[in-house]
């Protein structure tokens, strides 16, 4: 657990060392701290959205360790020591993620709100499992909810992502 | 393809190149589809909506809301929150103006705060702000409201009682518009009609559902007040503002940044962008209003809950000779857009179907639930759904195909309706046509085993609103283009907003074709009253026609700028010159930042070349364009709603497969047809339709608003309430047919909100045929079905 101090309300506040695409921070949070809330406000990284706050629509999902998670219901304080991804770290530099780059040629989002969230869910699918098909890039997303566009050129993207790392790799 | 720039000395290369100039040809921006202006900002989480933003010094503020359904408030005991330090400013209703607003003149019966009476569990009692999050929930549990309380009606029926509790005084019997209109002659067609049915089927209240919750932040300057806010349209905000705060328009500035959805529940002015303009008033310092996910719920504005009978009659053939309908609608608290709801519910069935006796009356009620409103295809889905599954009955009792029903009675392009709306574009029978062949409809229609089924819905809707919500003659869009000082860039402004259907990238297309002009060297300016131009913003499907004309017009005036100019220079080329002489603008032309002679493409110059020349010359160079729909057709009372420059239509069809035993339903087959006049960015479109169909496929099978018996919301949340998810999208093949609207900028015409029309009849009717029973209330619960075969089969029926 983390360590932490006591203010004289009584209220604790913890030191927490994350590491946020690549980048360590060291901060002092609150044990009711939502990572969500953490990564928007204490590190104006709002590319994450917070929509429902309850694990419903998947606008804030982000990836710990390599795995999705809501970051609405993760606390801050069980991040310690640990690595969060953010859409804002998808893209090395100015290269984009071959993701970001089909859903740009898909027009994928289109009021963009989900967007992030559906980014880090298909990023988390293809790490693992790098040649999906259509039915697993539908399982991926499906607690990524997305009122515009009926997923359908999600998912396209999505397969084409993945159909074109594969060809990079081949070739 | 790109065409190269023109340079001096490769004229022989470059005549070639332009010689398909002189034939009829393709768009170079326009009917392709482009890359969107917003995506690269929307893939890396750059772009900000509301709630991204942060202010210096900025509080954070909610609403206090109601926690009766109707009651009278007592007292109003903020006394304990005030004391919690970092609690900044607590309001009620006698802090604020006392004048009623709403959005349509006629119904302004909504106080900022309630005065004297609650009239639903979440209605608007006051709001506080505080320094952060934490305080401000806290605070919110300290404050304590005494109530009278009174008797409540949560239902249409409720509410008509003779001894119901009376919601409003203005609105005796709890009726909040009464419609009764009659076009032809009802009785005579009764006479003649060969067939009569009756059928009443119920649509339920939902909700918009999308996924970025409400936010407003405002703050002062002076006298002015920046509002930024999740809204659909700057200029109503701002209009409204201004009344309720007795302000002039042009101290209140709107800003819209990225906003997550619409789908006309961003229209309202909601209290949080009242309560964040007092607050920050009050602190001096910037407030963020926000509401939580739930409270989207409660702000409501959605769907209303529609009773509808139908009664219509026909000849042996299946031709319509009349049609008497009469709508009940839920309207819950107060009207907001409600009366147009209302109108709209009865006003384009006259379109879709071509016959000369209509009969509408409608009741909108008011109850003690969450208000009522606008919510994609604005009170068409549920008179759609309802008309759509009684045209099929009345097809079956014939015997005739449901396709063939339609195609019959399909009105033809160049009409005009019994209630006196000018159609000129009009495709229905095509799309028919069209939809029926995809989808293989003569192979399957009749031929399914039990438990699958194949069903059609036909559907459209106006392309704008022909009047502004309020009276005035200001004109509905109004843009500017910019060109760079040294012409290799320029901005189209324009309030058009953007709420993810893609009307930044539309526009932009359309500025660069009607300019001549790179489209990847155009940026837009919208969504901001001080920087952009008026426009009345998304609502009614109307930015691609109304805005779209007010930017081809501003490109045409840049553009016969730049060719004026450039009569000018090409006669004094120096690499050989011009043969004939002295140059007209007329005899040229401008196609991707290239000016030239039509008859001598060789010969040419940059765009940015003369628009430089042009700026030496007379300073900035600027186009200018405005759209007013003028008069347009329908003289009743209430033909204000409906009318519109140009309507679109649509035919779908769904295939679905129901579990007889436990009578859930998945949708595998989905096929639209619209005609939409000249589509400007095909894949857009196509995004258009896949959302509708989302939409509709939730709407006819899971979604449904359900409340207490407190009126307390049961399903405030995305999961129960049940939106779709990627695993319930069936196949979608969305088809275009290449129509031309007289009407448009190039002939183009809506698709957002009509695609959404006839989703709901399409997979209703796909249900009845794959189990024989109408459940004639939406959603198609698997319970509803369940037990619609249950005692079909006690009955014995089919
Ligand atoms: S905000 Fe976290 S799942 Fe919706
Ligand atoms: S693009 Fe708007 S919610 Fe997904």
């Amino acid at each position: 657990m983390a360590e932490f101090i006591v203010d004289k309300d009584g209220i604790k506040r913890y030191l927490v060392s994350i590491t946020v695409n690549g980048n360590k921070y060291t901060k002092m949070v609150k044990a009711n701290s939502l990572l969500v809330n953490f990564l928007r406000e204490d590190l104006n990284l709002t590319g994450t959205k917070r929509a429902c706050e309850q694990g419903d629509c998947g606008a804030c999902t982000v990836l710990l360790d390599g795995k999705p998670v809501n970051s609405c219901m993760v606390l801050t304080v069980s991040v310690d020591g640990r690595e969060v991804t953010t859409v804002e770290g998808l893209a090395s530099n100015e290269k984009l993620d071959i993701l970001q780059e089909k859903f740009i040629e898909h027009s994928a989002p289109q009021c963009g709100f989900c967007a992030p969230g559906i980014l880090m869910s298909a990023k988390a699918l293809l790490m693992k499992n790098p040649n999906p098909t259509e039915l697993e890039v539908r399982e991926a997303i499906a607690g990524n909810l997305c009122r515009c566009t009926g997923y359908v050129h999600y998912v396209e993207a999505i397969l084409d992502a993945a159909a074109a790392s594969q060809e990079r790799k081949d070739g | 393809m790109r065409l190269p720039r023109a340079r001096k000395g490769r004229m022989g290369k470059m005549a070639k190149e332009f010689s398909y100039l002189n034939m009829k040809r393709e768009y170079s921006y326009i009917g392709k589809s482009l890359k969107r202006t917003d995506m690269l900002d929307k893939v890396t989480g750059r772009g900000k909506f509301t709630a991204d933003l942060k202010f210096s010094n900025m509080l954070y503020g909610k609403l206090i809301r109601s926690t009766e359904a109707h009651a009278r408030i007592i007292k109003i005991d903020t006394s304990e929150a005030e004391k919690l330090p970092g609690v900044k400013a607590i309001i009620t209703a006698k802090d604020v103006p006392s004048i009623k607003y709403g959005l349509s003149p006629a119904r302004y019966d909504e106080n900022i705060f309630c005065i004297d009476k609650v009239r639903y569990y979440g209605d608007k009692i006051g709001a506080v702000c505080a320094v952060d999050e934490e305080t401000l929930y806290k605070a919110l549990k300290l404050i304590k409201v005494e109530y009278e309380v009174l008797p409540a009606v949560f239902t249409p029926a409720d509410a008509a009682k003779e001894d119901a509790p009376q919601i409003f005084e203005e609105y005796p019997g709890n009726i909040n518009t009464e419609i009764h209109l009659e076009f032809g002659d009802v009785e005579k067609a009764k006479q003649e009609a060969y067939y009569v049915r009756t059928d009443r089927l119920q649509g339920q209240r939902t909700l918009h559902g999308f996924i970025e919750p409400h936010c407003s932040i405002a703050y002062w300057e002076g006298k002015r007040v920046t509002i930024h806010s999740a809204h659909q349209s700057a200029h109503y905000l701002q209009h409204h503002i201004a009344r309720i705060f007795d302000m002039k328009e042009g101290d209140v500035r709107v800003v819209l940044p990225y906003i997550g959805g619409g789908f006309g529940g961003k229209v309202d002015v909601s209290g949080l962008d009242i309560a964040a303009v007092a607050l920050s008033k009050i602190t001096g310092q910037p407030v963020k209003m926000f509401f939580d996910l739930e409270e989207v719920w409660y702000n409501g504005r959605a769907r209303h809950g529609m009773d509808m009978k139908y009664t219509t009659g026909v000849t042996k053939e299946g031709k319509i000779l009349f049609v008497e309908s009469e709508t009940i609608l839920d309207g819950g608290a107060y009207t907001g857009l409600g009366i147009a709801s209302a109108y709209y519910a009865g006003a384009l069935l006259t379109v879709l179907y071509d016959f000369d006796n209509y009969r509408f009356d409608a009741y909108r009620y008011v109850t003690n639930l969450p208000p009522c409103g606008a919510q994609r295809g604005h009170g068409q889905p549920h008179p759609r759904y309802a008309f759509e599954s009684h045209l099929d009955h009345i097809a079956e009792d014939l015997g005739i195909d449901p396709i063939e029903m339609r195609l019959i009675n399909a009105r033809k392009a160049n009409t005009v309706t019994p209630n006196g709306y000018e159609v000129k574009s009009y495709y229905l029978k095509e799309a028919n046509e069209l939809a029926r062949d995809a989808s293989g409809w003569k192979d399957k229609k009749g031929k399914l085993p039990k438990g699958r089924g194949i069903g059609v819905g036909n559907g459209g809707f106006v392309t704008g609103a022909g009047y502004c919500m309020y009276r005035t003659d200001l004109p509905h869009s109004v843009a500017m283009i910019k060109v760079y000082d040294d012409g290799t860039h320029a901005v189209v402004y324009t309030n058009a907003v953007d709420i993810g259907q893609g009307s930044d990238t539309v526009l932009t297309q359309m500025a660069a074709q009607a300019m001549g002009y790179p489209y990847e060297d155009i940026t837009i300016c919208t969504r901001d009253t001080d920087l952009s131009t008026l426009d009345f913003g998304a609502y009614a499907s109307r930015q691609t026609l109304m805005a779209g004309w007010a930017v081809k017009r501003a490109g045409e005036d840049v553009k016969k700028k730049i060719l004026a100019q450039a009569a000018e220079m090409l006669k004094v080329k120096e690499d050989g010159g011009y043969r004939f002489g002295k140059l007209t603008p007329e005899e040229l032309d401008c196609e991707e930042g290239i000016v030239f002679v039509k008859q001598e493409p060789a010969v040419n110059i940059t765009f940015a070349e003369v628009a430089r020349a042009y700026f030496v010359k007379h300073g900035v160079l600027i186009g200018r364009g405005y759209y007013h729909p003028g008069k347009l057709g329908g003289t009743h009372k209430g033909a204000a709603v409906g009318t519109s420059p140009a309507y679109s239509s649509a035919t779908q069809v769904a295939e679905v497969e129901v579990d007889m035993e436990t009578g859930l339903t998945k949708v595998v087959g989905t096929w639209d047809v619209h005609d939409s006049g000249f589509v400007v960015n095909p894949q857009l479109l196509h995004g258009q339709v896949h959302g509708a169909f989302s939409m509709g496929i939730g709407e006819t099978i899971w979604e449904k608003v359900v409340f207490d018996e407190k009126g307390r919301v049961l399903n405030g949340n995305f999961a129960e309430y049940r939106l779709p998810t990627a695993l319930d999208m069936p196949y979608v093949e969305s088809l275009v047919l290449d129509t031309f609207e007289p009407n448009g900028p190039w002939g183009v015409k809506e698709v957002g909100e009509g695609a959404t029309t006839p989703t709901l009849g399409c997979v209703a009717n796909a249900v009845y045929d794959a189990i024989g029973v109408r459940v004639a209330e939406l959603p198609l619960t698997p319970e509803k079905i369940w037990r619609g075969l249950k005692e079909a089969k006690e009955k014995g029926g089919k």
